[in-house]
C-alpha cells in the first residue's frame, strides 16, 4: 500500500555544516570496520588451525591489497574512535545543544569537527611511521 | 476534537495507539552501543599496539602473544564487543535503509545470527590457540 502520509524535509533543505561530514563517514568507517571484523576473526582462527593458515593470512596482510585496506582500516578504527569520543561527550551533554551549533556561541563547532578529521589522519600516519621504522630498524 | 487514524466512536485514542510506534524495544540497544563503545576505546588503542608488536613475527611467535593469558582475556573481550557494537551499528543501518518488511526482517536475523557466529568463532580460536599452549608448556 502506498504511503500517503506527509514525508519529513529531507537532506535538500539543510545548509551545509561539518557534522554532516562527521556523520556519513562515521557510518562509512563503521561499515569498513565491520569488515575489518572479519578479518580479525579470520586471522584468530588462522592462528588456531595451523602454520599453514596463518601463513595465507599473512600473506594476504602483507600483499599490496593487503596493505591498503589495514591502512584505510587504522585510518577508519581512529576516525571512528576520535568522531564516537565526541558523540560520547554529546551524549553526556557536553557542548550540545542549539546554542552550540551557532558559531558566536560556540566559535569551535566547526574547528572540532575538522580538528577529528585532521587528527585521525595525523595519528594514522603516525602510526604507519612507527611500524616502518619499526621494520627499518630491524626490531622485530 | 479532530479524529485519529484507525480511532473508530468511543475508543479512547490512547487505546488505539498502544502498540504502535516506535518503542518496541526502547532504549537498550541504544544504551549496549554506548557501553560496548566505552570499552572499545581502550580496547581498540591496546590492539593497535597487540597488532604492531606482531607484524612481523613468525607462527610461533604469533601463538605465543595469542595464548599469554592477559592478551587472551583481552581478545576475548574486544572481539565481543566488536561484533556487539557492530551488529547494533548495522541493526540502524539496515532499520534506515531497507524498507522492504520480509527482506528487512530477514536481514536482521541474519545480522543476529552473522554476529553471533562470527563472535563464537573468534573466541573458541583465541581459547583453542590460549589452552593448546599451555598444554604445550606443561608437557615441555
Amino acid at each position: 500500500m502506498p504511503n500517503t502520509r506527509p514525508l519529513s524535509p529531507h537532506l535538500g533543505i539543510y545548509r551545509w555544516r561539518v557534522n554532516m561530514l562527521q556523520s556519513t563517514l562515521h557510518r562509512l568507517t563503521g561499515l569498513f570496520l565491520c569488515l575489518g571484523t572479519l578479518l580479525v576473526t579470520w586471522g584468530l582462527i588462522a592462528a588456531a588451525s595451523s602454520g599453514a593458515a596463518w601463513h595465507v593470512f599473512a600473506a594476504f596482510c602483507g600483499s599490496w591489497i593487503g596493505l591498503v585496506l589495514l591502512f584505510l582500516w587504522t585510518w577508519s578504527l581512529l576516525f571512528h574512535l576520535c568522531n564516537g569520543l565526541q558523540h560520547l561527550l554529546r551524549d553526556m551533554g557536553v557542548n550540545f545543544g542549539p546554542a552550540n551549533r551557532d558559531r558566536t556561541h560556540d566559535p569551535v563547532y566547526w574547528s572540532a569537527g575538522w580538528a577529528i578529521v585532521a587528527i585521525s589522519i595525523v595519528l594514522t600516519v603516525l602510526v604507519w611511521v612507527l611500524l616502518l621504522l619499526q621494520v627499518g630498524g630491524g626490531a622485530a | 476534537m479532530s479524529v485519529y487514524p484507525g480511532q473508530e466512536g468511543l475508543r479512547n485514542p490512547l487505546k488505539v495507539a498502544r502498540g504502535l510506534g516506535s518503542s518496541r524495544s526502547g532504549v537498550r540497544p541504544w544504551w549496549l552501543q554506548r557501553v560496548t563503545a566505552v570499552a572499545l576505546v581502550p580496547l581498540s588503542i591496546w590492539f593497535l599496539f597487540l597488532m604492531g608488536g606482531v607484524l612481523h613475527a613468525d607462527y610461533p611467535m604469533v601463538l605465543a602473544a595469542i595464548a599469554q593469558p592477559v592478551h587472551a582475556i583481552f581478545l576475548i573481550v574486544f572481539v565481543v564487543c566488536l561484533f556487539w557494537h557492530g551488529a547494533l551499528g548495522l541493526q540502524v543501518v539496515i532499520e534506515d535503509y531497507v524498507h522492504t518488511r520480509w527482506l528487512e526482517t530477514t536481514l536482521q536475523i541474519a545480522l543476529r545470527f552473522g554476529a553471533l557466529l562470527g563472535a563464537l568463532a573468534a573466541v573458541m580460536a583465541v581459547l583453542a590457540v590460549w589452552l593448546t599452549g599451555a598444554a604445550y608448556y606443561c608437557a615441555h
